[in-house]
């Protein structure tokens, strides 16, 4: 299955599972999605739980919040991660606090799907990972998939999890995997053993890092699409370096990443959202703080330029496996 | 040379600031009795002119008249006028309470207390509502809410069932149908209409009701309640609680001057009407009418509570600074204990000595409430809920770093 796939087959476990998930969003309902991912969902269960919404984030969080207070769980959509700051202050005044201010009173179980990330000729406006917006807000969950077995597995346990979640999907890794090499044919991910997600349910689980490839001489963080490059970088280069996919941004998986970078001596993280106070600096800080007795270099961050996301310079703004691959070989050589 | 006059920027005022009298004919008021009441299935856009005009049961001598004089009980008006009493005294005792420093801060709804009592006997057990911090009276007209509990909430006390986390007169009351107040205005608008397509996605026959005042319907989310409800025919009530104020400005800066917020209501397609707040029987009928209407699958309604906010926005304001001092005195619509308690009077089933016994009674169960809720703790003396009891609900369960930071904490 290519990711869209998977994600469809997620969401219609999940509403076969359980009546009172409720899928809608911009475009979502009858047309199946502008990314198609909930395409035949409306057929399948009718307009009361997938449903097509007026184009108003606020309006899209903000009413699954009062449908989740009632007893529901929506799975909604907002069409591209760069539009979702309309729906800020519902995400993070009502939503991430509401089970903390009433004292568990009251909670809202919603998973909030979005489109994120560059590498498509986007521009400003189609290609922001605006992770660092939600980690930092005590009460939200962040999940971000690299490859369809993990995608449908996480949001199925993102739907089941009784905390909201911000689900970043990463659109360039849709139909395939992508390394960062933009001038090569993409793959789609039939021929990728990844691709092969099986229809029923099952979970991945919250919480819980991949290690995506194993290696003794450096340790990686990243998630998304920058897992593909990383690996990329690391095959390019031929340093053994050892890739953590995140998969939950926030709560994470600390043991995970403690475990490795005490082994290697060495971090590098990689994300596409800018630098400054972005999400990487948290990462930085944590490996800091637990590791710190056993690394061997600084640790080395590559993210996207502090400048909003370009058009005509994408391959010069998005980090592909060059500028990872350099910072691999400054670290093991530091 | 352009034959046009340099622009002028508008900026709205009240007609009344310190030392002058407010002329209230920006008001809009028809007299009691004279405005029609359509069946509760009529199409969004025949309450066009119910939203200008303002739906009044009370006439100046305590009479009900006109088509929206509801059939009620004498028994229901009494407990109606008691809730209301019961609220004001409330309030009373509790901006006290803050002058001595027991509760850090509070918000009376002085002159609004008809709104919240009155729609609250319009609403049945499972019904929702979505309050703003001045509905008080959605509580305090409840028998099954103890005043006590109230109290310890905003105390922050350890008997405060919101665990010292939220500022006083947030309350949250899920078994009594009182959503969790924030602090972002508006925010609620859209979530008691997603609450209501719920209701109706499950093919229940609950419904919600929404709370905002004047001065947050500038908010987005108020706009964006509007259009869902509109959309998906959402069982709603929004309340629009116009009270002249949002603390200092005037309503005419929020999108008043020359119009009524009802009419926002009917532009978007939604049923509206603008009704006398202080009116304890046109609130009762007005919000029977749109539960009913709600209830029945004929959609939302929007309903304008016409009122003044006759105390001061919080205890953190002063609004002689800005308003006239007998504003309150000189507002067209009254006080609508006053008015409630001339009709009851008007009619044989209420006198002036069991008002004062009423008063007595409720002043007395008030003060007991108080000096249980006190033997709780308060911020003054610090029996407040343990502070490691912050780590909890942020998730359903301790992550690992809330647990390596609550033994940070050392608590």
């Amino acid at each position: 299955m290519s990711m869209i796939a998977a994600l469809r087959s997620g969401l219609d476990v999940m509403m076969a599972k359980d009546d009172n998930v409720i899928v809608y969003g911009e475009d979502v309902g009858y047309f199946g999605g502008v990314f198609r991912v909930t395409e035949g969902l409306q057929a399948k269960y009718g307009k009361t739980r997938c449903f097509d919404a007026p184009i108003s984030e606020a309006g899209i969080v903000g009413t699954a919040i009062g449908m989740a207070a009632y007893g529901l769980r929506p799975a909604v959509e907002i069409q591209f991660a760069d539009y979702v700051y309309p729906a800020y202050d519902q995400i993070v005044s009502e939503l991430a606090r509401l089970r903390h201010r009433s004292a568990g009173d009251f909670f809202a179980p919603i998973t909030i799907r979005m489109p994120c990330g560059g590498g498509i000729y986007g521009g400003q406006t189609h290609s922001q990972s605006p992770e660092a917006v939600f980690t930092h807000v005590s009460g939200l969950r962040t999940v971000m998939p690299s490859n369809p077995y993990d995608a449908k597995g996480l949001l199925i346990a993102s739907m089941e999890c009784d905390d909201p979640v911000i689900f970043l999907e990463p659109k360039r890794l849709y139909n395939g995997p992508f390394d960062g090499h933009h001038d090569k044919p993409v793959v789609p991910w039939s021929k990728h053993d990844m691709g092969r997600v099986s229809e029923g349910y099952y979970q991945v689980p919250l919480d819980k890092a991949a290690v995506f490839r194993p290696g003794k001489a450096v340790t990686v963080l990243a998630y998304g699409t920058m897992v593909w490059v990383a690996e990329a970088a690391a095959r390019e280069s031929g340093i053994d370096a050892e890739i953590i996919d995140l998969r939950s941004l926030w709560p994470l998986d600390l043991d995970a990443i403690v475990t490795s970078v005490q082994k290697t001596g060495r971090c590098v993280v990689v994300h596409e959202a800018t630098r400054t106070s972005g999400f990487g600096a948290e990462l930085v800080a944590l490996v800091q703080e637990h590791c710190f007795y056993q690394l061997e270099a600084p640790i080395e961050r590559v993210t996207g330029w502090d400048t909003p996301y370009p058009h005509a310079q994408e391959w010069a703004y998005f980090p592909g496996p060059a500028r990872v691959a350099e910072a691999l070989k400054r670290t093991v050589e530091a | 040379m352009t034959p046009h006059t340099p622009l002028r920027l508008h900026v709205p005022e009240p007609t009344g600031r310190p030392g002058c009298k407010t002329d209230f004919s920006y008001l809009s008021i028809s007299p009691a009795g004279s405005v029609r009441k359509p069946p509760t299935d009529t199409a969004p856009a025949d309450t066009a002119d119910l939203a200008t005009s303002l739906v009044r049961v009370l006439d100046d001598d305590g009479k009900a008249v006109g088509p929206w004089a509801p059939a009620i009980h004498p028994e229901r008006l009494r407990r109606g006028l008691r809730a209301m009493m019961k609220t004001r005294l409330f309030d009373a005792r509790m901006v006290l309470a803050q002058r001595q420093k027991k509760l850090s801060f509070y918000m009376q709804c002085l002159g609004e207390e008809a709104i919240a009592v009155a729609h609250s006997l319009a609403l049945q057990d499972g019904d929702m509502c979505f309050p703003t911090y001045r509905q008080q009276g959605l509580l305090l007209a409840r028998d099954d809410i103890s005043m006590v509990e109230m109290m310890c909430q905003l105390m922050s006390n350890v008997r405060d069932p919101n665990k010292g986390r939220q500022l006083p007169v947030m309350y949250s009351y899920k078994r009594a149908g009182f959503f969790s107040i924030s602090g972002n205005l508006a925010t609620q608008v859209p979530q008691a209409v997603g609450w209501a397509m719920a209701s109706a996605i499950k093919g229940d026959t609950k419904i919600a009701s929404a709370w905002i005042g004047d001065g947050s319907t500038a908010e987005s989310d108020f706009h964006t309640a509007l259009t869902f409800a509109h959309v998906y025919r959402a069982p709603v009530i929004i309340n629009v609680v116009n009270n002249q104020w949002a603390i200092s400005s005037f309503q005419s800066i929020a999108g008043g001057e020359g119009t009524t917020f009802a009419q926002r209501g009917v532009g978007v397609g939604i049923a509206s009407l603008r009704v006398d707040g202080n009116d304890f029987l046109a609130v009762y009928a007005a919000s029977q009418w749109a539960a009913e209407r709600a209830r029945s699958n004929n959609g939302p309604t929007l309903i304008e509570w016409e009122t003044y906010r006759a105390g001061p926005h919080s205890t953190s304001d002063d609004p002689s600074k800005y308003r006239p001092a007998d504003d309150w005195q000189r507002f067209p619509l009254g006080d609508p204990i006053e008015r409630l308690k001339q009709h009851l009077i008007a009619i044989g089933e209420w006198s002036e000595a069991q008002h004062e016994a009423a008063h007595k009674e409720l002043e007395a169960e008030i003060l007991a409430a108080q000096k249980e809720a006190e033997s709780y703790g308060s911020l003054l003396d610090g029996r407040v809920p343990s502070a490691a009891t912050i780590f909890d609900d942020v998730y359903k369960e301790l992550p690992e770093h809330l647990r390596r930071q609550r033994q940070q904490m050392g608590v």
